[in-house]
């Protein structure tokens, strides 16, 4: 084997055998996983507590009996109650909050106060905004005095949910969702940003690990400086990839078993349930009274679940994950070779941080500039940032999901890996010289002289 | 044959001169002493040899050609600042430098069990480095400088952070090594194994060569003249039967015994003085007094520093 052969070896298999290494990788695709379930699993049991809440109107009564209860929230209509002495005592009446309703709510739409101890979540205040909307145009449309006039509201009801539709160039028609393709970018370009800092910094470490352990004049007497190097870089990326595959691969299965748990469920029961639950808690529990309306949501939902299901097959995962990796391993390359040089640099962490900033600079920018594309991909500064190097490993893939030319790609790829080239080269000259130098933390202009110096 | 050589080598620090025109030469099969204080400029010149630091001025020369850096795999070389990777098992690590300095995985294996049965170290092989005491990480260091039967093994001080038991058996494999054809420099400040050990030696101080040949020859020229002689008689007939040539510098009395150091004027011969003292009383030994090693250092090193500072 080769001395390079030789480093990335033990680079890979010490890293790949720690326990660390083993714990993130198993749990990394169980916590994303929890990730999406949590934030389901927490609103399906928002307010696990029945919340009564009292209605008092200043005058008349027409919402009486209009504001119906749902699965946590309970509505008490109040006749003949002072709101002052209500306000005083409503919680240990046991309410949640007054809803007090002035009669000017007809054309003032603020006359209405919502009162409570605490602030109430945006679900309470939605759905009480949303059947008191409901139920005044309902009345106003009563005053017209139309004949049927609740049954042409049902005919009328309707439920629009736009479909987005990409046409490609062979006229291939494809169900796109907006928010498939965000999530994607967001968590990609993201997961870009945080590997290439992950696997940048255990470079840097690996080389100040060497440097305080004085083993690396055993090394250097054995090695070139630049193998050790390369072998370090090259050893870790193997580190990144194998986790990123092993990611995959467990995503995959986890995502097959859940998958295989929900085909069984749709053939078992007559009612679709969705996975993690989330859906099925409503269909079972609902209050009778509500029954027919938690269907009709249990059916919407459905079909958006399935669009969902339609909109991620629809996604080119080919060339998202072969992009991922093609830009992960540039982009690590070509930072991974400024840490090395800045371990190398210095004699232990805590001195890395002057240096580190030319190299986290345009890493964050790259974030931000990746987080505006989100708003508009076709941006100028989303082009440019996918193009420039320092910046298109997270740019390029928070573009990507919403497609890119192919021409763009190639030119960010080719560009990446001449860069990655270039930093090599300087980096390699700061680490050959610095991985040798003790005590005294150099100047940016003694770095500069190192990487002008034509040997040692 | 000279196997390496450095001549005239020229160091300079942005605030000191490390090495002023230093020059040594090693012979081939043979153990190479650098001696001297603290800060006299040894790891300097072992960097420079290793091709770690570059000489200002000055050529190395290594079988009759320039130096390269490609010499540098070939050579076995044991800094002073040596360490090892903290968290890696033992016989692991040395595998992995073992094949480093270009063994295969099967030569390496098989030599390593060779040199961890012979230092009985054998039970350390899956332990982590950071278990092992500072003594016992020196030992795989050593054994990985020298796994791959180098031509020349330069050893920073190697003898550091040993006890006495480790000092004597790694000084017995130094002296095996050189029968088997190696040769070694060294440097250090243990006087005791330069004597042991060393056919040549430099003594730098300050940056300049102060003493530089065979042992012996220099224990020659640092030698007074100067004879211990133990008698059993009367140490005033021995003042009386030694006349001008020879100067009784001490006696004193053991037991029955005299003992007494002299030293021979310019023209007198042992010869002479042996036979002059044969009727003083009854001689039990005779012999020349050789400066130690210790003692040359020191000497030398002082005159030094005080001609120094008379300038």
């Amino acid at each position: 084997m080769s001395k390079t052969g030789l480093v990335i070896r033990r680079e890979y298999l010490t890293r790949v055998r720690k326990k660390s290494f083993i714990i993130l990788t198993l749990l990394t695709p169980v916590f994303m996983a929890a990730m999406f379930v949590i934030p389901v699993l927490i609103m399906s049991s928002k307010g696990q507590e029945m919340k009564k809440i009292a209605v008092v109107e200043q005058q008349g009564h027409f919402f009486k009996g209009k504001i119906h209860p749902t699965k946590y929230l309970k509505f008490d209509y109040l006749e003949n109650v002072r709101l002052d002495s209500l306000k005083k005592h409503f919680d240990e009446l046991g309410y949640y909050a007054i809803l007090y309703i002035s009669p000017k709510i007809s054309y003032i739409p603020s006359a209405v106060q919502l009162i409570s101890h605490k602030q109430p979540s945006p679900e309470v205040v939605t759905y009480i905004s949303e059947v008191l909307k409901k139920e005044i145009e309902r009345q106003k449309l009563l005053a017209y005095n139309i004949k049927d006039l609740d049954k042409i509201l049902k005919s009328v009801e309707t439920d629009v949910q736009l479909q987005t539709i990409v046409i490609n160039a062979s006229g291939e028609e494809k169900e796109t969702s907006t928010g498939i393709a965000m999530a994607l970018a967001y968590i990609s370009g993201l997961l870009i940003y945080m590997l290439t800092f992950m696997f940048g910094a255990m470079v840097m470490r690996g080389v100040i690990e060497e440097k305080t352990n004085r083993i690396i004049e055993v090394l250097i007497s054995s090695v070139k400086p630049f193998q050790l190097m390369m072998g370090k870089i090259i050893g870790i990326a193997l580190v990144g990839l194998t986790q990123f595959v092993l990611w995959i691969a467990l995503t995959l299965v986890l995502v097959t078993a859940t998958t295989g748990v929900v085909m069984h469920n749709n053939k078992s029961n007559k009612t679709i349930k969705i996975p993690t639950n989330l859906f099925s808690d409503n269909a079972g529990q609902a209050l009778p009274t509500n029954q027919a309306n938690t269907k009709i949501i249990g059916q919407k939902e459905l079909s958006q679940a399935e669009r969902i299901l339609n909109a991620l097959k629809s996604v080119n995962w080919g060339l998202i994950i072969g992009a991922f990796i093609l830009f992960f391993l540039g982009g690590y390359l070509l930072y991974a070779s400024l840490f090395a040089a800045v371990g190398a640099a210095v004699d232990n962490e805590t001195d890395t941080q002057q240096f580190m900033l030319p190299i986290t600079i345009p890493l964050i920018l790259a974030l931000f500039i990746a987080m505006g594309t989100f708003q508009n991909p076709e941006s100028q500064l989303a082009f440019w940032g996918s193009l420039i190097p320092f910046t298109s490993p997270v740019v390029m893939m928070a573009r990507l999901p919403f497609g890119v030319p192919v021409w763009q790609l190639i030119v960010s790829v080719v560009l990446l890996f001449i860069t990655f080239i270039g930093t090599t080269w300087v980096a390699a000259k700061i680490y050959r010289t610095g991985i040798l130098m003790y005590g005294k933390k150099p100047t940016w202009k003694e770095m500069w002289k190192w990487i002008r110096f034509r040997n040692y | 044959m000279i196997l390496f050589q450095a001549e005239n080598i020229v160091k300079n620090f942005s605030s000191h001169c490390a090495l002023d025109h230093v020059t040594i030469k090693v012979p081939e099969n043979s153990i190479y002493g650098l001696l001297g204080p603290n800060g006299a400029g040894k790891t300097t010149l072992i960097r420079i040899i290793n091709q770690i630091t570059a000489p200002d001025e000055g050529t190395l020369t290594y079988i009759k050609r320039p130096m390269t850096r490609e010499d540098i795999y070939t050579i076995g070389y044991l800094p002073e600042e040596r360490g090892l990777y903290k968290k890696m098992k033992v016989g692991e690590q040395a595998l992995y430098l073992a094949q480093l300095k270009g063994l295969s995985r099967h030569d390496a294996l098989k030599q390593l069990k060779h040199w961890f049965e012979k230092f009985g170290i054998s039970s350390w092989w899956n332990k982590k480095v950071e278990e092992l005491s500072k003594g016992m990480q020196q030992k795989i260091q050593f054994i990985v400088t020298v796994i791959h039967e180098p031509k020349l093994m330069i050893f920073d001080e190697p003898f550091t952070g040993f006890d006495p038991i480790n000092t004597q058996q790694l000084k017995k494999e130094i002296l095996s090594l050189r029968e088997k054809g190696a040769t070694i420099i060294f440097s250090t400040h243990d006087m005791g194994s330069v004597e042991e050990l060393c056919d040549h030696i430099t003594l730098i101080n300050e940056s300049r060569t102060l003493l530089e040949g065979p042992i012996g020859e220099i224990r020659e020229k640092y030698s007074e003249n100067e004879y211990e002689l133990r008698f059993d008689g009367d140490i005033n007939l021995l003042t009386a039967t030694l006349n001008t040539r020879f100067h009784i510098l001490e006696h004193k009395k053991e037991n029955n015994e005299s003992i007494v150091r002299i030293r021979l004027s310019n023209n007198g011969s042992a010869n002479d003085a042996l036979y002059s003292l044969l009727e003083a009383g009854k001689i039990i030994s005779f012999n020349k007094i050789t400066p130690s090693m210790n003692d040359i250092f020191i000497k030398v090193v002082s005159e030094y520093r005080k001609k120094y500072k008379k300038l």
